[in-house]
């Protein structure tokens, strides 16, 4: 039974089409992407009125990012939560929208990551390995260990083969079935042919585990892409949704949570299993009537563990559940996973959760280029920060009327 | 090993745990109510108690998980070939963030579930980073 409730919308939407893009700034990328999301959604520049930003534009997060833009908002959101901050911000939205706070809600990303070469995965640098600028408690007890981004999302896929036997082959169909997407949108193989993939073509199982070792267990083709990139949401109320260009796609429910390791905690579950229930619960829905899911991949175990923790399978059963081709978007049974190519194998240019909202949205208005036939529900689940150490989780529960 | 990122300071919630590495000591924290406490605060996270007292670790535990960097750019660590990064769970109840020692060959070797022993390797500087060896 689908929640009636319909308080605000997600009226625009907007794909930056480039994954490599020398020249251009991550603002200029946050404003071109906000003038064709508006465009998108029949709205104008001056009708925004809620500003919500993850501080990804140099030196302009809530002080300067509105006159950047030429805005006057009445909400200004800079909640920063890695990679999960457009579910957050999705939701605060939906939640001032429904206060009378604001009317247009306006979402952006930009990231130049590729072109600045940031090592996101591999480098000392910004996974966990060694953290400028100030130091902190956490940073004095990480920094010393070398632990990769990669290696941390590895300790919770060798803690879950330890605790249910999983294996890199069950993994591995998350990348297959990713890939299979990303090979049917146009600017995903663009991405793969900018960002010099050694193949770009369908892969199978075999090549996964063929893929060089990056981090045991985790190989190379289970990790995502580092390109350039960005986007913008644009969330309405319900009288302005009514008269946009395209039709509405109703947040009906939100979660939101974080969690870290501590004394005697399971790694393998994460913040998912707090944020979804309430989400699912606020909907009126179960995880078994989602057409859509849009879960972060920033690497397979990701996707794996995110499944079993939103209620798609116990937990434990992610490796059976994820077999086949569950999860390519002609499988008869739902939901599919990341229809656009994921941050696998289309966009990820450090923090994916926008693309999440995007593509969910497409498929509710059936303009997805894996289009699911009759798509009503979609959940886009954001996770920031990293899975073994501390994180966050959004989950947004998305439906078309 | 010079050349690793070491911990910063003036750092007060963990300055005294790695002035105890110079003296090859491993420490944690028992709250006023008796709860364990890792890594150091002058607050318990799970009480909001402010009475801290220091313990010393025997230093021996259990492998939770790990997993092998075969590639990381970082020049200290680019050197060393692969080396494991792991969670070990000490017997007293706290859990560190650490790197496993004594394993010729970590990607065959380093298993989950193995009981390990603390291994010092020091810094320049002073501070000694606690390792973890097979017991
Ligand atoms: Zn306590």
């Amino acid at each position: 039974m689908v929640s009636q409730k319909r308080d605000a919308a997600i009226v625009g939407i907007y794909e930056y089409p480039k994954r490599k893009a020398p020249g251009v700034t991550a603002l200029q990328i946050k404003a071109e992407c906000a003038a064709r999301a508006l465009e998108d959604a029949g709205l104008s520049w001056g009708d925004v009125d809620g500003l919500y930003d993850a501080q990804d534009g140099a030196g302009s997060a809530g002080l300067g990012l509105a006159e950047y833009f030429g805005f006057k908002p009445n909400v200004i959101d800079t909640t920063q939560v890695g990679g999960s901050s457009y579910e957050f911000h999705a939701a605060h939205a939906r939640r001032d929208i429904a206060a009378g706070k604001c009317k247009v809600a306006l979402l952006t990303y930009g990231s130049t990551a590729h072109s600045d070469a940031r090592r996101i995965g591999t480098g000392g640098g910004g996974g966990g390995g060694y953290s400028p600028g100030s130091s902190s408690p956490l940073s004095n007890m990480t920094d010393p260990w070398g632990m990769t981004l990669i290696s941390n999302y590895g300790m919770v896929a060798s803690r879950h083969m330890y605790q249910y036997g999983t294996t890199s082959e069950q993994l591995a169909h998350i990348s297959v079935a990713t890939r299979a997407h990303a090979m049917r949108n146009p600017e995903a193989v663009q991405a793969m042919k900018d960002l010099e993939f050694v193949g770009i073509n369908e892969i199978t199982v075999q090549d996964v585990l063929s893929s060089r070792m990056v981090a045991d267990p985790l190989h190379l083709l289970e990790c995502c892409m580092v390109s350039d990139g960005g986007g913008a949401v644009v969330i309405a109320s319900p009288e302005v949704a009514r008269n946009c260009k395209k039709k509405p796609v109703w947040i009906i429910g939100s979660g939101e949570a974080t969690r870290y390791s501590e004394n005697g905690s399971d790694i393998t579950i994460s913040a998912a299993a707090q944020s979804g229930p309430p989400a699912f619960g606020e909907a009126g829905i179960t995880p078994a009537e989602i057409d859509i899911a849009m879960i972060y991949d920033s690497f397979t175990i990701t996707v794996l563990v995110m499944l079993e923790d939103l209620g798609f399978c116990k937990k434990g059963e992610g490796g059976a559940f994820v077999g086949g081709e569950r999860l390519h978007y002609k499988s008869p049974l739902k939901p599919v996973l990341n229809t656009d190519g994921g941050g696998l194998s289309s966009n990820h240019p450090g923090m994916r959760g926008i693309f999440l909202l995007l593509e969910a949205a497409r498929q509710l208005r059936g303009e997805s280029t894996s289009q699911v036939e009759g798509a009503k529900l979609a959940v886009a689940h954001g996770n920031g920060g990293m899975l073994a150490t501390s994180h966050t989780g959004g989950t947004i529960i998305l439906a078309r009327d | 090993m010079a050349g690793r990122p070491l911990p910063r300071f003036p750092e007060p919630d963990t300055q005294a745990f790695w002035d105890a590495t110079k003296e090859h000591k491993l420490t944690y924290q028992v709250c006023a109510k008796g709860h364990i406490v890792f890594f150091a605060r002058a607050h318990c996270p799970t009480c909001g108690s402010r009475e801290m007292t220091v313990k010393e670790s025997k230093g021996e535990g259990t492998v939770y998980s790990y997993s092998v960097v075969r590639l990381n750019r970082h020049p200290a660590f680019a050197a060393l070939g692969p080396y494991a990064v792991a969670y070990v769970d000490l017997d007293e109840g706290f859990r560190v963030l650490t790197n496993l020692a004594g394993l010729a060959d970590p990607v065959n070797e380093a298993k989950i579930g193995a009981r390990v022993k603390v291994r010092w390797e020091d810094q320049e500087g002073g501070l000694s980073l606690p390792m973890f060896a097979p017991a």
